[in-house]
């Protein structure tokens, strides 16, 4: 049984005479203890998709299951879960203490075990030298500290995260990401976290959902998902830089579109596809190459110490046995 | 170093301008006071001389007994507490409805209470005297108060801070089971405590100044005058006796001179709380 | 949908002790008396028949009203204009960084602490005829101070009237003002400086238009105290001096205790109305003609 299963769910904005899915008829199941990542850019529907687990959107068409139960008519606060907002959404004028012990306490919790329960959440996050400040005293990875520490001072069986590290600054990210890892090993529950960054939810996650436009593009594992892309999209969106898309016919047959990686596009004089060298890009462990194919932009990463043209020069690329994805240019479907 | 001494000039020139403009502005206010201040109660010596020498207490003491301002005071006090008190209550309520809440016609009942505000106390005073005739609330407490409890402007004021609360808050709040009645208790209204202190002192100055209601409610009933009507006694008796008024109107003004140069910057929000576009 | 009507129970709650408010004490009495402007009454106000909207047209143009009338606007034209000059004058003057502004800012503000009643009383003392200051200090210039007094002499008294009014709406004509200066963005001074503009033209140029709907605003309170001028009449004059009744405005006509028409249901509730109409049509004419100064600014 699923600790998470999402049942042929769909949500629909009206908007005067448009209906705008912002979830069209996502079904999804979410294991025990996994980190699943939903994935996707801005406007694909990941955070309505959070919300309705959460409760804080009412699916237009579908089921929500959390355990066993079916929780579409259930208020949010009797589902077991707890949310970790992009702004943390801290009470600016209750001390840190007080902001971790507020769930206790509105579930009647007295008041000495609160305190207590409070001080080990915060333990766990390291914030227990400012439990009597304010939110506004701290800085922003505190401050999502206390957020997190909010949420697992009621041991929530699900724990949802929209954004969390967003508002960070990019060294403050990396650290927390290994932190939040850490703190999903540590305690029981399964974590549901959205983002639209590729690199987090390829690091962090057990496996990862895309979606792009409403619809569920693939779930797999972060291997699985960057290995064995199932449509172009996600081909596209995973991966740094992104795969080369080859547009129909320029590849073998018309009716295919060929996708290669960057670090799978080899130099080979006399290989098939012809190219002039647009740039070099010396990252000092690769070098990246950008090249110009009739129009088309192809990327390919090469070791610092191969033989490198030069912009202008004519060069010839050739894929990596095996490396070749397939894809239907009309559906983007992957093809085998 | 020309524009220096002109700048001296000009600095000088203003502050002259200055000093004798409030010498203007206040000099009722002087006059007054050292009136009441300098005269027995029924001394008509003049022309009085305008320096603040051989003060005597005795106009504003006879003040205080003849005119029952001990009375005045204590009903005004307690009439604008507790007006301020309903004021900010029903705002509180009203706003989180607003704000918080969904339910069918929101908009339109809001713009219905909005159209309220143009209604001025003229048209209504006519008619709230008889009602309150008829529930038998002529010279009486509730008669004072009841009509004052809910205020359209402290709705809109107070729904205006709740919108700018960051919705994440209540939904985290809600995540966490947190009841309307908490939420607006614990948090909407700590954190719109400025908004509602300006409210609140607004709404005490309002109902403390007030003359139009309580003149048409209260008729001739000495014990539940307010200060402001209950004023106007001094001023009928007989002429010799004005010094009277004056003692009268330093007791009863010298309240509110001292909430205004405490509460100085609530004041001004309030008062710009509409006017100020920027 | 389920979600829109389940906050409907806790709305009724929360909205009710408002509503029955302002149902019962504001909405109620404004339709009655509109309908009670219908009626024609005797004199002690107990004997009234239905004379239909005719009847707003008979009160309108009866010769109390439009006596009321046209010292209401008197009044309006006295205060409204000088207060507003005044308060921008005084703001504009302390919106200076000198040493000490503070306290004069204090002082210009100060009246906004005076209710109608202590202002009104204040004046009353000040004006007395022959023992009140301004009689012991100024009836050289003008003796009306000392004989009748100010208030009792029918040229003066709405004069005098005026008088306090100004005096007790500059602070809080001033207090707007002021803020409304404080938000104009400093450099777009600098940058008029820079440009050659003196303080004449500085204020112009930038300062007015900057503060224009701050000034739309404080007219239209104005307008609407001059308008509803009540409590300074009853204390100062009682709507008089009789017989010319030179300071019974619209309100004391409707509520004063020396009105003729104080036990007429029916005339003092479409005199009320009437006020109210004219009150919203010049706030609406100043609203409509100076907004568009506003907007589209010098």
């Amino acid at each position: 049984m699923a600790q998470v299963r999402l049942d042929h769910i769909s949500k629909t904005f009206a908007s005067g005479d448009e209906a705008v899915h912002a979830v069209d008829d996502v079904t999804l199941e979410i294991e025990h203890h996994e980190f699943m990542i939903l994935l996707g850019p801005s406007g694909c529907g990941k955070s309505t998709l959070l919300r309705m687990v959460a409760g804080l959107e009412d699916p237009t068409a579908g089921d929500v299951f959390i355990g066993d139960r079916r929780v579409n008519d259930v208020a949010p606060k009797e589902r077991d879960i707890a949310m970790v907002f992009q702004s943390y959404a801290l009470y600016p004028h209750k001390t840190v203490a007080a902001n971790i012990e507020f769930p206790l306490k509105v579930r009647g919790v007295g008041r000495a075990e609160r305190a207590a329960e409070a001080v080990r959440a915060a333990e766990v996050l390291g914030l227990e030298h400012h439990l009597k400040r304010k939110p506004g005293q701290l800085s922003g990875g505190q401050r999502q500290r206390v957020a997190l520490a909010r949420a697992i001072v009621r041991n929530p069986a699900v724990f949802l995260m929209d954004e969390p590290l967003s508002n960070l600054d990019a060294k403050l990210r990396g650290d927390t990401r290994a932190e939040l890892v850490d703190l999903h090993r540590r305690i029981d529950s399964t974590f549901i976290y959205v983002t639209h960054d590729q690199v987090e939810a390829m690091t962090m996650g057990s496996r990862v959902a895309v979606l792009n436009e409403g619809r569920l593009q693939q779930v797999g594992t972060p291997q699985e998902v960057y290995d064995r892309p199932a449509t172009a999209f996600v081909a596209q969106f995973i991966g740094t830089p992104p795969m080369n898309l080859l547009p129909a016919g320029m590849w073998g047959s018309e009716t295919v579109q060929v996708g290669i990686r960057p670090e799978h596009l080899r130099l080979v004089p006399g290989g098939p596809l012809h190219a002039v060298v647009r740039q070099v890009e010396h990252l000092g462990h690769e070098v990246l190459l950008f090249a110009d194919a009739n129009g088309t932009r192809l990327v390919s990463r090469l070791d610092p110490g191969s033989f490198l043209p030069e912009v202008g020069d004519p060069v010839a690329f050739d894929a990596e046995p095996g490396r070749l994805h397939r894809f239907d240019p009309e559906s983007g479907e992957r093809i085998e | 170093m020309a524009a220096d001494t002109v700048r001296g000039a000009r600095k000088f020139g203003r502050y002259t301008l200055l000093v004798v403009l409030a010498v203007i502005v206040l000099f009722p206010i002087y006059a007054v006071v050292l009136q009441a201040l300098k005269t027995g109660p029924d001394s008509l010596d003049h022309p009085r001389s305008l320096l603040p020498v051989d003060l005597t207490l005795s106009t504003i003491k006879a003040a205080w007994t003849q005119g029952n301002l001990g009375r005045l005071l204590l009903n005004s006090v307690f009439v604008s507490v507790m007006v301020t008190l309903g004021v900010v209550l029903t705002s509180l309520l009203a706003a989180y409805a607003f704000a918080f809440l969904q339910f069918p016609l929101k908009g339109p009942i809001f713009v219905l209470f909005l159209a309220t505000m143009l209604v001025p106390a003229e048209v209504t005073v006519v008619i709230n005297e008889r009602t309150a005739d008829s529930l038998g609330w002529v010279n009486s407490y509730q008669g004072l108060i009841v009509p004052s409890l809910a205020s359209t402007f402290g709705i809109f004021l107070v729904r205006q801070v709740f919108l700018q609360l960051p919705t994440e808050l209540r939904e985290a709040a809600s995540l966490d089971g947190v009841g309307h009645v908490r939420f607006l208790w614990e948090v909407a209204a700590p954190l719109s405590r400025p908004t509602l202190g300006a409210l609140g002192l607004f709404t005490f100055l309002g109902t403390w100044n007030a003359y139009l209601w309580p003149s048409q409610v209260i008729r001739g009933d000495r014990a539940h005058e307010t200060v402001q009507i209950g004023l106007e006694r001094l001023k009928n008796n007989d002429i010799s006796k004005i010094n009277l008024v004056t003692g009268g109107l330093v007791v009863a003004a010298l309240p509110i001179f001292i909430m205004l140069v405490l509460f100085q910057r609530q004041l001004v929000r309030g008062l710009t709380a509409g006017a100020v576009k920027g | 949908m389920k979600r829109r009507l389940r906050d409907v129970p806790w709305a009724v709650v929360m909205l009710l002790p408002s509503v029955v408010l302002i149902a019962v004490w504001t909405v109620y009495p404004l339709v009655k008396a509109v309908q009670n402007g219908h009626l024609r009454c005797d004199v002690t106000g107990t004997k009234c028949i239905d004379a239909g909207w005719g009847r707003y047209w008979d009160v309108f143009t009866s010769t109390e009203f439009q006596h009321a009338l046209g010292v209401s606007l008197k009044l309006m034209a006295l205060t409204v204009p000088a207060g507003l000059v005044l308060g921008v004058g005084l703001a504009v003057l302390a919106d200076k960084h000198l040493r000490g502004i503070g306290v004069f800012r204090t002082i210009f503000s100060s009246t906004v602490a005076t209710s109608v009643a202590v202002a009104s009383l204040v004046w009353f003392v000040l004006l007395q005829p022959q023992i009140g200051v301004f009689a012991d200090l100024f009836s050289g210039w003008f003796p009306v101070l000392k004989n009748p007094g100010l208030l009792n002499d029918p040229g003066t008294a709405l004069l005098a009237v005026a008088f306090s009014s100004i005096w007790a709406n500059l602070g809080f004509t001033f207090i707007i003002v002021t803020a409304a200066l404080q938000s104009v963005p400093r450099d777009l001074y600098e940058s008029a400086f820079v440009d050659g503009a003196g303080n004449v033209r500085r204020f112009t140029n930038v300062t007015l238009p900057m503060i224009a709907p701050t000034l739309l605003f404080v007219t239209v309170v104005l307008t609407t105290r001059a308008l509803q001028t009540y409590g300074e009449i009853a204390l100062l004059t009682g709507g008089g001096p009789n017989p010319e009744k030179s300071t019974t405005t619209i309100p004391y006509l409707i509520y004063g205790r020396n009105s003729i028409i104080s036990g007429d249901l029916g005339t003092k509730s479409a005199a009320a109305v009437l006020l109210f109409v004219l009150s919203l049509a010049l706030a609406l004419v100043q609203f409509r003609g100076l907004d568009k100064r506003v907007h589209y600014g010098r």
